[in-house]
C-alpha cells in the first residue's frame, strides 16, 4: 500500500537528463518515424516512467513496482523535446484510491528545462492485488 | 478538416523482434514482454506488447496528420485490452481516428486502435495544430 502521506506530495527531480540523438533515432526506427529532428509524441515516457520508479519504489512510499500495470497515460507538450535538451522531472502523486484489492495511482510527471515546461504527462498505474 | 470527419485508417504490424527493439528503446524489458512462458505463468494468454508501443504507434498515426511531431500537443488514451503477440506472427495495430472539433486551427481527434478485431487502445484523443 502508498504511504498515505505521499498523496499530494511532489517530488522534485534531483538529476539533470540530457536528451541525446542516438535516443531519439532509437525510438523513430521504432515507429518509422524518418524525421528525427524532434523527439516523437510518447518519446518522454521513459524519462517520467523512470523517475516514477524511483520514487513510488522508495521506502517512503512504498509501491511494488513488479505488480504495476500501466492504466493509462496522457501526454500534454508544450514543446517537443530534442537532442541536447537538458531536463529535469518533477513527479506528482496527485492521487490513489484501492478498487476490489487493486491499487489505482495517478502520477503526474513535469518535465523541464531551466527555462520552461515542456512537457507534462500523466500516468495511471495500477498494482494489483 | 472538418467535425464528424472520419480520417483513413492506418494498419501497423508488431512482431516479437520489435517488442524487443521497444524493450531496448524504451528501458521496459519486463519478461511479459518478452518471454511467452514467463507471460503465461502469470495468467496471460501468450507475450503482449508493451501498452507504450501501442501508443507510440497511435503517436506516429496523429504525427503524420498533423503533419510532424511537433504539431502534436495532446495525446492520450487508456490502455483497455492487452495486444496479444504470438511467436512467428505479424499482430496488426489498427489505428483511426474522427474529428471531433475544430477551434482557432486546433483539432482534437477521437481515436481508436484495435488488434485482431479488439479495441486496444480506449478514450484515446489527440489534439493538433494544422
Amino acid at each position: 500500500m502508498i504511504s498515505p502521506d505521499s498523496i499530494g506530495r511532489t517530488f522534485v527531480g534531483t538529476k539533470k537528463i540530457t536528451v541525446s540523438q542516438s535516443e531519439i533515432d532509437s525510438f523513430c526506427a521504432v515507429i518509422g518515424e524518418t524525421d528525427r529532428s524532434v523527439a516523437p509524441p510518447t518519446f518522454s515516457i521513459r524519462i517520467s516512467l523512470d523517475q516514477s520508479e524511483e520514487i513510488l519504489t522508495s521506502p517512503e512510499v512504498g509501491i511494488k513496482w513488479d505488480r504495476l500495470v500501466h492504466g493509462d497515460q496522457k501526454f500534454d507538450i508544450k514543446r517537443p523535446l530534442k537532442a541536447g535538451d537538458v531536463v529535469r522531472c518533477d513527479s506528482t502523486i496527485e492521487s490513489a484510491r484501492e478498487v476490489a484489492g487493486n491499487e489505482i495511482i495517478t502520477v503526474r510527471s513535469d518535465i523541464s528545462n531551466e527555462k520552461e515546461l515542456l512537457i507534462s504527462s500523466w500516468s495511471t498505474l495500477v498494482i494489483r492485488a | 478538416m472538418i467535425k464528424d470527419q472520419v480520417l483513413d485508417e492506418k494498419i501497423f504490424f508488431v512482431n516479437r523482434a520489435l517488442l524487443k527493439q521497444y524493450a531496448d528503446t524504451s528501458g521496459d524489458h519486463n519478461p511479459i514482454h518478452q518471454d511467452e512462458t514467463f507471460a503465461k505463468s502469470v495468467g496471460l494468454p501468450n507475450v503482449i506488447a508493451h501498452g507504450m508501443l501501442t501508443m507510440a504507434l497511435v503517436g506516429k498515426y496523429v504525427t503524420e496528420i498533423a503533419g510532424g511531431s511537433a504539431n502534436v500537443l495532446e495525446l492520450g488514451g487508456r490502455f483497455t485490452k492487452p495486444v496479444i503477440v504470438p511467436a512467428d506472427t505479424d499482430v496488426d495495430i489498427t489505428v483511426t481516428a474522427t474529428v471531433s472539433d475544430v477551434i482557432d486551427g486546433r483539432v482534437s481527434l477521437s481515436v481508436v486502435a484495435t488488434s485482431a478485431g479488439v479495441k486496444v487502445l480506449g478514450m484515446a484523443k489527440a489534439v493538433i495544430t494544422l
